[in-house]
């Protein structure tokens, strides 16, 4: 036994020189076009207007574009801040359903959230534009927004009526015995029990929505609702000739923020996910 | 008797109270579906089976704007280079993701930095990334071309973007950098999956790395590796993002992705009724695909 353990340490020294090596170079290789993002955003000639080496120039230039950052800034927020709730909103109450009644439609609920998964997104939104327009959500944040909660649905749903499941049902039959209406004790007792699950649908659904391209860009026509990814991608084809490359990264490093902030806070679900699969090594 | 009776009426209550709680919770996730999703396909259905402009009345035309698509050279050529970009992309995800799984899988100090540093560009959104690589791409702006000729690259302009193929070639380097990570962690939790004792039954029986690689990861990874297949020819075949930020279809429209050419139809030319055609052609040989991927996978995980 202890002969076995020795001889698996002597081969992971071994090993270990090739793994740090290969993965430091990889490691480099995925960070460089982040940094050299940020970097270029603050450094050459358009980012300090020719004096000294860095500046907030291109931020500048940026602010100016447009109807300025500040307003795509605030529509992102807004597209995203409606998405989130309103998944959560949805999921919560229709995770619990799945996991505790039966009741009609249940089947047809459960395939219909399949579905979404195997449709194409671009397949269902040329109609969905004719029918925001229908209803006259066509160029408006909160049409996008409820288009990007359908989106959702099948992760958030099945996230949500897993971690139904896993609660105990006794949770909620001691809070009925303490005289708690149904939904009174769902919302006391079991909204803490999937706190873990309804924080990995938020951001989950925080990245995809802030992140979103074809949806915003089908459905909004006017400069001026166009959410942060739609105008930087205007911002470039503004001017072919030459585009303004220093005020682009600027825009990447402004749009990237948030997300990777969200990432490294998500990043404690995922080693949780890790750690309930068997560790090994 | 009265026990009984009393039990039975209980749970018929009980039924009744499941049924309109379950209704009553699941009501707007069913509305959602039924606005966002049920009606919008029936629609594109129908739209597809119409002369639809973007302002004025739709009138029914049949298979008409079918029958359209085998003359639109534009979406033609589009397939061919959907197709070839949907295969090489989910032959390298396979690859590389599968190999810095492999690399990032066991516990080591440190290896939580490295498995952050490879998911981190996952965060960032793909029209960012795009625009990001734009500007790695530009030969004045960006330090790539300069960087290469450093490292012994031929001297003389490197056209990036130049032709179709070399676009193909470095809108994929910039997909790899977007993607891998996200592969990486769905190729980790296979990985993990596999029990301990499994490997240490082969290290017993005296195989070498590469057999149990080949003979005992690779047929275990089977469910994870028809999840990548299916997300990444799922994915390919829908690009939009790179080509439409990147190329913009150029030169020559050598880089337009189906899904670029749907939206163009839609949204240049107006023609909604063959966009919606094209849309609702796109989704069946997704769904055929998808099927056969599953199907060819399920078949042979039968056989020992």
């Amino acid at each position: 036994m202890s002969q076995h353990v020795g001889s698996m340490r002597l081969r992971r020294r071994a090993t270990g020189a090739g793994f740090y090596s290969t993965s430091s170079v990889l490691a480099v290789l995925f960070l460089a076009p982040l940094v050299w993002s940020l970097v270029s955003s603050f450094t050459g000639d358009r980012a300090s207007d020719g004096h000294g080496p860095v500046g907030v120039a291109n931020y500048q230039r940026l602010f100016a574009y447009g109807e300025g950052v500040a307003t795509y800034l605030l529509n992102s927020a807004v597209v995203s801040t409606i998405t989130v709730a309103g998944t959560l909103f949805v999921t919560v109450l229709a995770g619990y359903a799945l996991a505790r009644f039966q009741f009609p439609g249940k089947n047809i609920l459960f395939m219909a959230t399949l579905a979404i998964l195997m449709i194409p997104h671009p397949t269902i939104l040329v109609p969905l534009y004719t029918l925001l327009k229908a209803i006259g959500l066509q160029n408006n944040l909160v049409g996008v927004a409820l288009v990007l909660i359908m989106f959702q649905l099948p992760f958030g749903l099945f996230m949500m009526r897993n971690a139904f499941e896993s609660v105990p049902r006794e949770f909620e039959e001691a809070a009925l015995l303490d005289g708690l209406s149904n939904f009174g004790s769902l919302r006391r007792v079991l909204l803490r029990a999937v706190t873990p699950a309804m924080v990995t649908v938020g951001m989950f659904s925080f990245l995809a929505s802030w992140n979103e391209f074809l949806a915003p860009l089908i459905f909004l026509s006017d400069s001026s609702k166009f959410t942060l990814p739609i105008a930087l991608v205007a911002f470039r084809s503004s001017n072919f000739d030459s585009v303004d490359f220093g005020a682009l990264q600027a825009g990447i490093v402004i749009s990237a923020i948030p997300c990777l902030i969200i990432f490294t806070l998500l990043q404690r679900h995922y080693v949780r996910g890790f750690a309930s699969g068997a560790l090994r090594g | 008797m009265t026990a009984t009776a009393t039990s039975r009426a209980r749970s018929a209550a009980w039924k009744r109270r499941q049924r309109r709680l379950g209704l009553t919770y699941s009501s707007p996730a069913m509305a959602f579906v039924a606005v966002f999703f049920i009606i919008p396909l029936c629609l594109a259905a129908w739209m597809s089976l119409n002369d639809w402009p973007l302002i004025g009345t739709p009138t029914f035309n049949g298979g008409a704007n079918y029958l359209a698509i085998g003359q639109n050279q534009l979406f033609l050529q589009s397939i061919l280079f959907t197709v070839k970009w949907a295969v090489v992309t989910t032959v390298l995800f396979l690859f590389v993701a599968l190999g810095i799984a492999l690399l990032v899988q066991n516990a080591r100090p440190g290896v939580g930095f490295f498995r952050t540093a490879f998911l981190l560009p996952a965060a960032v959104g793909l029209a960012s990334c795009s625009l990001l690589f734009l500007g790695l791409y530009d030969n004045d702006f960006g330090p790539l071309d300069d960087l290469m000729h450093a490292l012994g690259w031929p001297a003389g302009r490197i056209g990036f973007l130049d032709t179709g193929d070399a676009a193909f070639t470095w809108v994929m380097v910039m997909v790899m950098w977007r993607f891998a990570g996200f592969n990486m962690i769905i190729f980790l939790t296979g990985l993990q999956a596999i029990p301990t004792e499994v490997y240490e039954a082969t290290r017993t029986d005296g195989a070498n790395w590469w057999q149990t690689l080949r003979y005992v990861t690779l047929p275990m990874l089977r469910p994870t590796i028809l999840l990548i297949l299916v997300l990444s020819v799922t994915g390919g075949l829908l690009a939009f993002e790179p080509f439409y930020v990147i190329t913009q279809g150029g030169p020559n429209n050598s880089t337009v992705t189906m899904v670029m050419s749907m939206f163009r139809e839609a949204f240049t030319l107006f023609h909604l009724g063959n966009a919606a055609a094209i849309a609702i052609t796109l989704m069946i040989v997704l769904v055929i695909v998808n099927a056969l991927q599953f199907f060819f996978f399920r078949e042979r995980e039968e056989r020992p």
